[in-house]
């Protein structure tokens, strides 16, 4: 029991400039079930991807039961019985399930017949150990998602894989299929099989695993016996605290109500719910922070406040601005009206990569008065603008050249997209999704005070953070999201008395949203 | 390297190793290279007519060549040059048909241009709602289109417009005619080059300025680069697609004021010869900027006119194959350059 199975040393990858892991060093015991949480973009699936050969680190190494091992391929981890369950299956529909994992390991040579009956048995025998009977016949479009999912597990049982990842395996199943599988792992588990569950969900890893580490920012943070700890200790851990400089934060005076959400629920195209009777308020000079756990609904909540719901289903409630309704509205519409927002994936969603930094000041902006002339953009205008945002906001770039975007440092960029967003016109509610994700310290700060700085102009602002210090230090009050809905809210008192003992105002917080 | 280079240095190198292929093709039919490129630039670029040649060739590879650039801003690709060529050049025909005898000749041209760039337009716009009401690539509707297109005009000439015993309409009226650069300047004589290389140039600048200095430009430009991101900012991606296709079939159908109004003078069954898909390969040479795009379907023209000249020495199919090569090349060094 106490080999070791995986051994990552000083496992680092870097994309461009930026780190998707650093540093990692980690071991996993054979026969164990590892699980490894995070929040999205912590660097879980990098880290997985290393170890299946898909990606190659920029440096560290990775042992395999001992053994040295550089893959530049899946091919060579197969080869060292390492197979990967991967979120979005890779099975083809219009084959048998036999035929789907014989494939690839078709032991035979070209035009030899291939011996389907032989591999079917062999399923079958492998399927029968691990309780997870069906059909090898079937196509494997006529089964469900779940079928499918073990038909991935078999393909790897097959290959004799004996190291398996799964990576996030329960996000598409329902809770009986969910516990199906885990009934599954713990029978592999008997086998001595390892197995490394990526995930973000607490629950299952306290109830399945042995073992817990817990990722952040590219790093591993924590790795600990799942024993010894409890969801909350491990909701602190992945949601983290990592701000380092206190902003200061001086009492607010809110106004009348700009942002109701009232009694929403909200369906998937599955029908599965994704907000539940949701309610809350954000009034004139206040921030509203929302505090959980990724993936309780603050993306739903998001695409909905944006005007960009579908093709999520409102089954009930309201969501109003300054008492009129935005559901059905556009995004430029919901912008006219004073909205801004900033998305939580900045790359994707805000900017323009490849567009300069003075059309991405005025991107999503583009269409007042002030930057036009005749069917075109006013340049001087739009360049004055830029010189005078950038020297607001200390944007470090080289102007006179007017450089791409994806030259910029990330908190450079994110500075640009704050700018353009906080100095819009008539600017009532402000929506910040994870605002300082992949910024650096110094950049921080500066958006936190310019957060403050708005609201103290009487703008509402609602404040969507995975960093809990980060909702802490800056909200006057807090909403708890836990599957969808404010599971409790924490008044302005509470939240200013909760700021001077932070420690326990975050337990307190992971208690509602665990 | 630097993404400015990359724009420069691609076509350029794409050019030289097509051209050092053709040279070994060359070879391989028993021709000394040298030789023939000389004849080919003595009688194209070296003749007056020659000379008008190539500027009537490239005045139409500059409007297809832009049907297919200008959706490709926005991440389209139009393969139905060719069947919005026909649209046009076929209502152009039959307006031009159709108009009283006393139209003065500017209307009459304006008339006749427009409904050429409606037709193409409205075969493009078919292509964008396709693929915005139903998701379906445009690749393969318009090429489907192509085909409609090409069926629908056919039948039309043939069963009500034919001049009988021959695959021609009856002429225009004498106004819609464009003028040829001789019966003006005495420049080019007897070539079929026409005034109508000033609306290839103007639409080519005016293409320009709409892309990069229009409003409507950078909404497109960022649709094509990021249309998630376009669609946060509140610019609707399907109206752009609308829009870039419609203005692309525009683009097309222009291109038969030069075959029609100024060299023809009616619809002939084959008028299009497959300008439409060269003009895929010289947006794809220009990189779909609009005004390199000029050069490009300079070079395209000349090749295409340059292997008709050297037709009794070597085949002329070497100089398809150069310019096949030419886009080949370009696509393999922008993906192994960057």
């Amino acid at each position: 029991m106490n080999d070791v199975a995986v051994r990552l040393s000083g496992i680092s990858k870097k994309f461009g400039e930026f780190w998707a892991n650093r540093d990692i060093s980690l071991d996993i015991q054979a026969g164990s079930i590892h699980a490894i949480v995070g929040e999205n973009g912590a660097g879980k699936s990098t880290l997985t991807r290393i170890i299946y050969g898909i990606s190659v680190p920029t440096s560290g190494t990775i042992s395999i039961r001992g053994k040295n091992i550089r893959f530049s391929a899946p091919r060579q981890a197969i080869d060292e019985g390492i197979g990967m369950v991967h979120q979005h299956f890779m099975l083809i529909p219009e084959l048998s399930v036999t035929e789907n994992i014989i494939l690839g390991a078709e032991h035979c040579s070209l035009f030899a017949p291939l011996k389907k009956k032989e591999a079917s048995l062999k399923i079958k025998s492998i399927a029968e150990n691990h309780e997870l009977a069906f059909d090898p016949d079937v196509l494997v479009s006529e089964l469900s998602v779940g079928e499918e999912q073990r038909v991935e597990i078999l393909k790897l049982l097959y290959r004799n894989a004996d190291i398996l990842i799964l990576d996030e395996p329960t996000a598409v199943l329902t809770p009986s299929e969910t516990e199906q599988l885990f009934k599954t792992l713990k029978s592999l588990q008997q086998e001595e099989k390892t197995i490394i569950l990526i995930t973000h969900k607490l629950d299952e890893v306290l109830s399945v695993s042995d073992t817990v580490s817990v990722m952040r920012r590219g790093k591993i943070v924590a790795t600990k016996t799942t024993t010894s700890v409890t969801k909350s200790d491990l909701a602190n851990l992945m949601v983290g605290r990592n701000v380092l400089l206190k902003v200061d934060n001086p009492p607010e005076t809110p106004g009348k109500s700009i942002l109701q959400v009232s009694h929403v629920s909200l369906t998937d195209p599955k029908k599965r719910s994704r907000l539940n009777d949701l309610s809350f308020e954000v009034n004139e000079g206040e921030i509203y922070g929302i505090a959980g756990v990724e993936g309780n609904g603050q993306r739903e909540l998001l695409s909905l406040l944006w005007g960009m719901a579908e093709p999520l289903h409102i089954t009930n409630g309201t969501v109003t601005v300054e008492g009129a309704s935005i559901l059905g509205r556009n995004p430029a519409e919901i912008a006219s009206s004073g909205v801004s927002h900033i998305p939580e994936d900045r790359l994707k969603h805000a900017v323009i990569s490849n567009f300069s930094i003075s059309e991405n000041i005025i991107f999503g902006r583009h269409r007042e008065h002030k930057f036009l002339k005749f069917a075109g953009f006013d340049t001087t205008a739009v360049n004055n603008y830029a010189k005078s945002m950038i020297d607001l906001y200390d944007v470090r770039c080289d102007l006179q050249n007017n450089p791409s975007l994806a030259s910029l440092s990330g908190g450079n960029q994110q500075k640009i997209v704050l700018a353009r967003e906080i100095d819009r016109p008539g600017l009532k509610l402000l929506i910040l999704a994870q605002p300082t994700r992949g910024v650096d310290i110094g950049a921080i700060e500066m958006i936190h005070k310019k957060i403050i700085e708005t609201r103290d102009n009487g703008v509402a602002i609602l404040l969507i953070s995975a960093e809990l210090e980060e909702i802490i230090s800056l909200s006057s009050r807090i909403g708890c999201l836990y599957k969808g809905t404010i599971r409790h809210e924490f008044t302005m008192e509470e939240v200013r008395k909760g700021r001077t003992s932070e420690q326990d105002f975050e337990k307190e917080i992971g208690m509602f949203i665990t | 390297m630097q993404n400015r280079t990359i724009k420069v240095v691609v076509p350029l190198l794409a050019i030289a190793v097509a051209l050092l292929i053709s040279a070994l093709l060359i070879m391989t039919t028993g021709r000394d290279p040298l030789m023939i490129y000389q004849k080919m630039l003595s009688m194209t670029f070296g003749s007056d007519y020659g000379t008008g040649q190539i500027v009537f060739r490239t005045t139409s590879l500059i409007l297809t060549g832009l049907a297919v650039a200008i959706p490709f801003k926005v991440r389209l690709f139009n393969i139905g040059g060719e069947g919005q060529v026909l649209a046009g050049a076929f209502t152009a025909a039959f307006v031009g048909i159709m108009l009283p005898h006393q139209t003065p000749p500017l209307i009459a041209i304006s008339i006749c241009s427009t409904s050429a760039m409606l037709a193409g337009s409205s075969v493009g716009l078919l292509a964008g709602w396709l693929k915005v009401r139903f998701g379906i690539s445009e690749v393969i509707s318009t090429i489907m289109l192509n085909f409609i297109v090409q069926a629908c005009v056919g039948y039309l000439l043939t069963w009500h417009f034919a001049v009988p015993s021959t695959v021609h309409t009856p002429e225009i009226i004498q106004s819609a005619q464009i003028p040829t650069f001789e019966s003006a300047l005495g420049v080019w004589r007897k070539s079929p080059a026409n005034f109508s290389t000033l609306f290839a140039l103007a639409a080519s600048l005016l293409s320009w300025i709409m892309i990069f200095k229009t409003t409507t430009g950078y909404e497109m430009r960022a649709v094509g680069l990021q249309p998630e991101a376009a669609g946060y900012a509140g610019i609707s991606a399907n109206a752009h697609i609308m829009k870039a296709m419609a203005i692309g079939g525009a683009m097309a159908g222009l291109a038969s004021a030069n075959l029609v109004l100024g060299y023809k003078h009616f619809y002939e069954a084959g008028l299009a010869s497959g300008i439409g898909f060269i003009g895929i390969a010289v947006a794809l040479l220009a990189l779909a900027h609009p005004l390199w795009l000029v050069a490009s379907a300079l070079l395209f023209g000349f090749l295409e006119y340059g292997g008709l000249t050297v037709n009794a020495y070597v085949p002329k199919d070497i100089f398809m194959m150069v310019q096949a090569i030419t886009i080949l090349m370009i696509l393999i060094l922008t993906k192994t350059l960057r």
